[in-house]
């Protein structure tokens, strides 16, 4: 009674509770307006009925595309994701070799950190016109803008988080010898790649947006591509879904890297620092 | 053998003068006691004998010689701050040292001489009173274990000068005594010459065969900067059996000195 109410914790239950209303109440809010807007026009597009989504997922996962012979949601998952897994990969070999030079080595860091500085305010979408005249309209040029987007923000975050590393455990590697190899492989390699491992999860949201500009911009497949095409016959029984497939990938990805930093370094979750 | 002169050195970060005149003539083998209050430059002249820094002028000798330009395995050190790595248990922080040493590569040891490696950093785990503890992450123990941690660290790769800042700070007095036999133990069987950072005058006069005092000797009112402290006592503790050992070592070293 009588406490503050930042000192009052919800239990399990009530956590998840709480966590799933917004869920509901958007879901009751969806289902009520579709309704009310069919019940007016049965033709209408804008709010399709869960039948109709159903319908249209059946449709795009399960049955083969009468033109290509492709199942379509497949297909552009699989056209997508690797776009997004090579251009992320990319990006994190860039963020992890380029942070470590700027963060660990002075000649490094006076002659790449304004570099990358500058190049980190140019905004990638301005300079897609130019990637896909240098690169062509397919996929390297799609890989590259997320690469360009993303791999500045791991560069920087990274040296950053280098150069947080107390000097005294750089020091103190070199009164055990070590060479800078050795510093790097035992000493900022186990300490960063965690950080880095959160740094790509920051920069998932940034790098799906520039797969789905690209895609929507110039390609043949691709989850992006599919919302924008099907957008002309004001689809929302597609669009949808597709949305939410999306998310639903994007938390996957979150998800897993967490995961990844939770099993590979045992020791950020034990102890009190 | 590792004696250390320090010849009429000075450090000043900006205007703010640290260190100035400081000139000193450590024998190998003797172990200086540095007291002085807070803030006079005791952390700054273990980072200087580091070469983690550049004396603003001044020279630092090893062995007639100066001092490398960069930190190596000669010269260990426990620092103020606790420096055991957090991605590391116990026995891999002291493992690691070895690994260094044996792994040029990878930094890694495998098999046989993982176990050899494992075995050696065991002895030093023992020594320090962790081997109950060997498999927890530093976040796991307390700050006396910690800095424990960090010296077995410090001793594994037997460097021939040690540098210590404030080690025994954060322990009980039980544990200290029990550090206190370790530190003292380490040094007369590896004939380090150790420097050792300490608020406690007491430990100094206990540990010490020598006994530095930094202090000022000149203050300007207007301007705290302007005057940086020295040596103000250097006190030989003749009086100690380990102290007339190294004089008695002192000629041979004069000597070969003379040769070069
Ligand atoms: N990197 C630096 N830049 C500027 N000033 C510094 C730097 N390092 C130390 N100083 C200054 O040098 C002086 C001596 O610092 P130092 O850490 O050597 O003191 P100390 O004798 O070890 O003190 P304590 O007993 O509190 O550990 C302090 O006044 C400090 O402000
Ligand atoms: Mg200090």
């Amino acid at each position: 009674m009588g406490r503050r109410i930042i000192n009052r914790h919800p239990g399990r239950g009530s956590a998840l509770f709480w966590g799933a209303l917004p869920f509901l109440v958007l879901v009751v809010l969806y289902v009520t307006f579709s309704a009310l807007r069919l019940a007016e026009n049965p033709n209408d597009k804008l709010l399709p009925a869960f039948a109709s989504i159903a319908d249209a997922i059946g449709r795009m996962a399960l049955e083969p595309d009468k033109r290509s012979g492709d199942v379509l949601l497949w297909a552009d998952t699989a056209a997508s994701l690797s776009r997004l897994g090579l251009g992320l990969a990319g990006a994190t070999l860039l963020g992890l070799t380029g942070g470590i030079a700027i963060g660990l080595v002075p000649y490094a860091r006076a002659g790449l950190a304004p570099v990358v500085a500058v190049l980190s305010m140019i905004p990638p979408m301005a300079v897609l016109p130019i990637l896909f005249i240098v690169f062509g309209l397919d996929e390297l040029s799609k890989v590259v803008l997320i690469v360009i987007g993303v791999a500045p923000f791991l560069i920087r975050d990274l040296a950053l988080k280098v150069a947080e590393i107390p000097s005294e455990l750089v020091i103190k590697a070199q009164t055990l010898g070590a060479s800078t190899w050795q510093i790097v492989t035992r000493v900022v390699l186990p300490q960063v790649v965690p950080k880095l491992a959160d740094a790509v999860r920051l920069s998932l949201g940034p790098a799906w947006l520039f797969l789905i500009s690209a895609e929507a911009i110039a390609a043949q497949d691709g989850l992006g591509y599919r919302i924008f095409l099907v957008r002309r016959y004001l689809a929302m029984d597609v669009i949808l879904p597709y949305v939410a497939w999306i998310t639903v990938l994007a938390f996957l990805m979150d998800w897993a890297l967490r995961r990844f930093n939770r099993s590979v370094f045992p020791w950020l979750a034990r102890g009190a620092s | 053998m590792s004696r250390v002169t320090v010849h009429e050195l000075w450090k000043e970060y900006g205007d703010q003068v640290v260190l100035e005149r400081v000139n000193l003539d450590i024998p190998s083998g003797e172990f200086c006691a540095m007291v002085g209050p807070s803030g006079c430059g005791k952390t700054t002249f273990l980072r200087l004998l580091l070469a983690m820094e550049r004396p603003t002028r001044g020279r630092i000798l090893v062995d007639g010689r100066p001092l490398p330009p960069e930190p190596g395995p000669d010269r260990g050190v426990v620092f103020q701050r606790y420096s055991a790595y957090p991605h590391l248990t116990v026995l891999g922080n002291v493992v690691l040292g070895l690994e260094f040493q044996r792994a040029p590569l990878l930094a890694r040891l495998f098999g046989a001489a993982r176990r050899r490696a494992e075995d050696e950093a065991m002895a030093v785990v023992d020594a320090v009173g962790l081997s109950h503890a060997r498999d927890k992450y530093p976040a796991e123990l307390s700050g006396g274990m910690q800095q424990r941690l960090s010296i077995a660290q410090a001793l594994v790769r037997k460097p021939k000068v040690l540098m210590m800042d404030e080690p025994f700070g954060a322990l009980d007095p039980g544990t200290k005594a029990q550090m206190y036999e370790l530190v003292q133990g380490l040094w007369r069987d590896e004939r380090m010459t150790v420097f050792m950072v300490t608020h406690d005058l007491k430990e100094g006069f206990t540990l010490g065969t020598r006994v530095l005092a930094f202090d000022k000797t000149r203050h300007d009112p207007d301007e705290p900067g302007a005057y940086g402290a020295t040596v103000t006592f250097n006190l030989p503790l003749d009086e100690k059996a380990e102290r007339a050992e190294i004089v008695a070592r002192l000629p041979a070293l004069a000597a070969s000195d003379a040769d070069e």
